[in-house]
């Protein structure tokens, strides 16, 4: 709404701007850093992003987890789907690097495959539990009132809930057995309930941030400047207040892979023939004592996409924020 | 203040009623004759089915039989299960060892997790910053199921340090391991989180200057950074006491711990709604002043936050 | 949290023959001290009982083995595996399997003191039938004539209407002759009857028991059986003590017996292998896997087979399945010894015969079809005309079936290339809703305990069109008429060589498939010196020494 010039002030904020100046030699030539068109936030945080190996590295990972849930057949040949008996908890080969589960399949080829299932929905669950549990509450938190004591509340009757209630009540009633419904459809079904499950810890968490963040001075001096409030939230409130939210949320990925699987473990989640490292996980319970490498396999990988996830988060983070800048 | 609080402990009432509705409804909608499965393979008799649906006014529709479940409870009657215990009782026995549980997990997750963060706040991308981040992810994937089985085995059965089993008086010396089991997937929030808020504060005036003014380092940190790092950690920790009892289950099974967990899931599978919402009822009770304590912590640890 | 065992077979009944434990007495040849057992106090594993303790209402495994601890019925079913044997009754005689004169014991006494009398048992049955008191085993009864007039149900199923007030409250066939003798008129002769006797439903009642809620009771039973009741705190313990004033076989020698109610299985085993719980009928998935259990429990390892059967069982109703040969196909393609070697380790028997051949009548391997031989299955399949489209084998998943079922599912898909798989649904009660409603629309997962040991409890149940547990709607004529005449026969052995007929029809048809017989696996700690096992598995508490 109002003219760039302006942003372009605010969006550094001032308490930081002397360090800033004196921290980077770079800075104090004028004429330099006058001629060059001022960058938006966005640009900034790309550009801080670039430099870090930390964000290289880390998308690597992510990259090929993606390519790996794509096209599961590129990193293997083998069968996750079909084993045999006389397999059954086969120690790690060199025909089966990962060893044979208890029905014999190939644990390397159903980790390959369990990638899919496991990325999409932890992925979707986390973005949309982020989307609505950070609307919400950056509403609560700038509006404050009655808006905050009704969000606040809704969210209190939903905190309420036991996860295992809603979840099977949720899923029984579209997607009870018998009933036909797609690979898709059933993971939709089942990011829609992880969603609606789990977003009130991230709008408590996002409407502290907001609360402790919209007295600052920056956001007085915007407001004082006239700023709108979609400015003032987007451009300033959101950046700053978006490190808790993006810590829990990559965390939060890992989370929701296992809770995928004590639904599939529930009998309403995703069903056989479909893998995912949860389903892989939770099967492997019984037989610790005998096939460790059963749980190993699937949460190593499980560990590394979300350490990929955690660190990608924290380069962003650092990028976006512009007090570490 | 005053105010404040009387107004949040008014609006305590529209949600303890949405609440408790809602998951009558839930109960109440889960498929399934609870007592289909009754009778093993067999079908039950058909005398008894109706017994049991009359005994509990199950062929009533959902509101009269909400609204009579209410009436008792203003009365002070919980009511009973399907298998005929009072669930006052069960409310009485269960809920101080679950309480009691949580708690512990509670200490432990906030000790560790705080500790662990302040340290690698402090100190970033070193190799303990690193060591944290994947012991704490790896306590993510795991199940609870793995962690408690392995270090029931570990120290119950192999070392023999402790009984594998807690007994019934519930000794505090007995609750370090399961507490650290049903702590430990929380954990990883609660470091990370405080880590990121250290970090963030470390760079900021207050600290820069108490630093400046000579202040020993013990003291900036624990009173100046730390108090302001707490707002997210404190958020994070106020809604897990809640989520610490409701998500006891696997935890209480594992360490023979008689808590509401396993009571919960029971009376859901078989659709005991009065059971499920009686004792839901205290641990939302529980959510809503942790939420309403939380919120005036919010007060006390940052002064720029007020509430009129 | 898991269904209790008891919902994945049908009942579990208390005392069958016992199986001497091998292996538990090695190191001590000659028993207990004596000494020690005197006032010797065990803990045992439990599971919290579902119900309050009253026998007629008691049909899961939690609450059924303290009833049979603490009653003691008029027949038990002897430690060798043979027929029942009178235990309270004195005499039960008949020229015509359908009047009954049963004499009892004089002078036996019920925990209160009071003396066990035949209107005990009049009074205990009339109140099971009657069906406004809504026992769960109140259809135990109806063998007995005037059952249709004590019990009545809701006419329209479930709704609004209440079911009829019964016109009277007492079965005309039950007739009390003195205090220590009463008569049973059948509706229809029952060679089987006596052996029935033995199962908790018909246990006899103290006269405190009317007086008073039977839930009431149930939360301090009263029996008549070796240990009387302590007292019981809700998932955490049930006390039990010798009861000294009982006279008959089964008396305790140690004094006090602790039932500790577990919520999980592998918290109950570190117990028992940290020395903290004295015996577990049972020992998780965790350590039978790779046989772990022998490793670390040594010769206390005690290994047994129970007479139950796992089935899957066919939706006959359903018109993909009506076809006998492509059942038959389904069964020739599993393999069962490879599901019992790698998923069971060992612990189940493949199963090779319609009744669980440990029941007494039953013969061992008729079941025809239970062979592994994928050539023939392919035949089959092809005389059947195929399966078109996904064959979806079901189970509860609260209980662990997963990984046999999916077994079965991979070598169907294997060896007839249908497209199988198979799925597990939430709970056992919607399983059984959806099974009791004739809907399910693939094979699923059964199981079969005996509730009184004879051959005609695998048989009526499960393969008349009337069965109670014929859940796949199988209708055969000849074998519904042929079981009529084996239950009507005039003597057990007479009976036994009509049923084992009538299975020979049954396996023409193979309306479910026997997969495998349960075997027990348990163990105890280095306290217990001498112990037996019944043949459900459960300890025999009068055998145990310490």
């Amino acid at each position: 709404m109002s003219d760039p010039s302006t942003a372009s002030i605010v969006s550094t904020p001032r308490p930081e701007e002397p360090r800033e100046l004196a921290a980077s030699p770079g800075a104090g030539l004028p004429e330099g850093a006058r001629k060059e068109k001022p960058r938006g936030l966005l640009g900034d945080a790309w550009r801080d992003l670039r430099r870090k190996p930390l964000f290289w590295i880390s998308a690597a990972f992510i990259l090929l987890f993606i390519v790996m849930a794509a096209f599961p057949s590129l990193f293997s040949s083998g069968d996750a789907v079909n084993g045999d008996l006389s397999r059954s908890l086969g120690k790690p080969s060199a025909d089966a690097w990962f060893g044979y589960d208890v029905q014999g399949r190939d644990v390397y080829a159903r980790t390959i495959y369990g990638a899919r299932a496991s990325i999409v929905v932890a992925l979707l669950s986390v973005l949309g539990t982020m989307l609505i549990g950070g609307a919400m509450g950056m509403i609560a938190g700038y509006r404050g009132g009655w808006v905050d004591s009704l969000l606040s509340r809704i969210a209190d009757v939903f905190f309420g809930l036991p996860f295992v209630l809603g979840a099977i009540v949720i899923l029984t009633t579209f997607n009870g057995s018998g009933s036909s419904n797609s690979k898709a459809q059933i993971m939709f079904l089942v990011i829609m309930s992880l969603t609606v499950l789990s977003w009130p810890v991230v709008m408590r968490l996002m409407r502290s941030s907001v609360l402790a963040t919209r007295e600052a001075d920056y956001i007085v001096a915007a407001r004082a400047l006239g700023a709108g409030t979609g400015r003032i939230v987007l451009k300033h409130l959101l950046p700053n207040c978006l490190a808790p939210l993006l810590v829990y949320g990559t965390i939060m990925v890992g989370s929701f892979i296992g809770a995928e699987a004590t639904l599939s473990f529930l009998g309403v989640g995703l069903k056989s023939p479909v893998v995912s490292w949860g389903i892989m996980i939770s099967e492997a319970q019984n037989y610790i004592r005998v096939a460790p490498f059963l749980l190993f396999f699937p949460a190593a990988f499980l560990v590394a996409a979300v350490l990929s996830f955690v660190m990608l988060g924290e380069a962003v983070r650092e990028a976006l924020d512009p007090k570490l800048r | 203040m005053g105010r404040y609080l009387v107004r949040r402990l008014l609006q305590l009432v529209p949600v303890f009623i949405g609440t408790t509705f809602l998951i009558y409804w839930l109960v109440w909608s889960v498929p399934g004759d609870p007592f289909a499965g009754k009778c093993g393979e067999r079908r039950c008799p058909q005398q008894y089915i109706d017994f049991m649906t009359d005994k509990y006014n199950l062929d009533q529709n959902i509101f009269v039989q909400y609204f009579t479940y209410m009436q008792n409870l203003l009365q002070g009657d919980f009511g009973e299960t399907f298998s005929g215990r009072s669930i006052n009782d069960i409310i009485l026995t269960s809920y101080p060892n679950t309480m009691k549980l949580a708690v512990v997990a509670l200490a432990i997750e906030a000790v560790i997790g705080l500790t662990a963060g302040v340290l690698t706040g402090l100190r970033r991308n070193g190799f303990l910053d690193n060591l944290v981040l994947v012991s704490t992810l790896f306590l993510i994937a795991l199940p609870v199921f793995v962690v408690g089985f392995v270090l029931q085995w570990l120290f119950g059965v192999q070392w023999g340090i402790v009984k594998p089993t807690v007994s019934s008086e519930m000794r505090f010396s007995e609750l370090i391991i399961p507490g650290f089991v049903l702590g430990s997937a929380s954990m990883a929030y609660i470091a990370r989180v405080a880590r990121t808020s250290i970090a963030e504060n470390r760079r900021s005036d207050y600290v820069r200057t108490a630093i400046a003014k000579g202040l020993p380092m013990r003291r900036v940190v624990g009173v100046h950074l730390l108090r302001n790092s707490l707002i997210p950690v404190v958020t994070l920790l106020g809604t897990d006491l809640g989520a610490l009892m409701g998500g006891a289950i696997v935890t209480e099974g594992i360490f023979q711990i008689n808590g509401i967990g396993r009571q919960v899931f029971r009376s859901i599978v078989t659709k005991e709604s009065a059971t499920v919402v009686s004792i839901v009822i205290v641990l939302v009770l529980v959510y809503l002043l942790m939420n309403l304590l939380v919120d005036l912590l919010y007060a006390a640890l940052d002064p720029r936050i007020r509430y009129e | 949290m898991r269904v209790s065992k008891r919902a994945s077979g049908a009942l579990a009944v208390g005392a069958a023959f016992a199986l001497v434990a091998t292996g538990c007495s090695s190191g001590n040849s000659d028993g207990g001290d004596a000494g020690a057992s005197k006032d010797g106090a065990i803990t045992i594993h439990g599971v919290q009982p579902e119900n309050p303790l009253v026998p007629a209402n008691t049909t899961e495994t939690g609450g059924g083995k303290i009833i049979d601890n603490l009653w003691t019925g008029l027949v038990e079913y002897p430690n060798n595996g043979g027929a029942p044997q009178n235990a309270l009754a004195d005499t039960i005689e008949t020229k015509d399997s359908k009047v009954f004169t049963i004499k009892i014991k004089q002078n036996t006494k019920f925990h209160d003191g009071t003396p066990v009398k035949a209107k005990n048992f009049v009074d205990a049955w009339n109140w099971a039938a009657y069906s406004p008191n809504g026992a769960a085993n109140g259809s135990f009864f109806s063998d007995i004539q005037g059952y249709e007039d004590v019990a009545t149900s809701d006419p329209d199923g479930d709704g609004p209407q209440k079911a009829p007030q019964p016109k009277v409250d007492k079965m005309s066939g039950l007739k009390v002759l003195d205090d220590w003798s009463f008569e049973v008129t059948l509706a229809a002769p029952t060679a089987v009857f006596p052996t029935k006797l033995g199962y908790s439903a018909f246990m006899p009642l103290p006269d405190a028991f009317f007086t008073q809620k039977a839930e009431d009771f149930g939360k301090k039973p009263i029996g008549n059986g070796p240990v009387k009741f302590v007292s019981w705190q809700d998932n955490v313990e049930i006390k039990l003590t010798r009861f000294d004033d009982y006279t008959l076989r089964d008396k305790l020698k140690i004094k006090d017996v602790t039932v500790k109610l577990y919520q999980d299985e592998n918290a109950a085993y570190s117990d028992l292998i940290s020395g903290n719980l004295d015996f577990m009928e049972t020992v998780p998935t965790s350590a039978l896997a790779g046989e772990k259990y022998k490793a670390d429990l040594g010769d206390r390892a005690l290994n047994t087979v129970t007479p139950s059967t796992a089935f899957i069982a066919f939706p006959i109703y359903d018109k993909r399945f009506a076809n006998k040969d492509l059942r038959k196909a389904v069964s020739l393609s599993i393999d069962r010894q490879a599901i019992s070697d790698k998923i069971f380790f060992g612990t189940r028997k493949p199963a090779d015969s319609w009744a669980n051949p440990l029941t007494p009548g039953a013969p061992a391997g008729n079941c025809t079809s239970c062979k592994f031989d994928p050539a023939q299955a392919k035949e089959l399949l092809a005389k059947a005309g195929g399966f078109t489209g996904e064959m979806v084998f079901y189970y509860n998943a609260d209980s662990s079936h997963k990984d046999w079922m999916e077994a079965v599912a991979q070598q169907v898909k294997t060896n007839l290339n249908i497209n199988a798989r198979a799925e597990g649904v939430p709970t056992f009660a919607v399983f059984r809703q959806n099974i009791n409603a004739y809907k399910m629309k693939g094979p699923y997962r059964a199981a079969w305990q005996q509730d009184y040991p004879d051959i005609e409890n695998w048989v009526n149940p499960l393969f008349t069109s009337t069965g109670s547990s014929n859940d796949g709607k199988y209708v055969n004529p000849a074998v519904d008429a042929g079981a009529k005449e084996a239950s009507a026969a005039a003597d057990l052995e007479a009976s036994h060589k009509k049923f084992e007929e009538v299975l020979k029809l049954v396996d023409e048809d193979v309306p479910t498939i026997p997969i495998y017989f349960y075997g027990q696996q348990a163990g105890h700690s280095e306290k217990i010196k001498k112990l037996e096992l019944t043949n459900v598995g459960e300890l025999d508490l009068s055998s145990v020494e310490l």
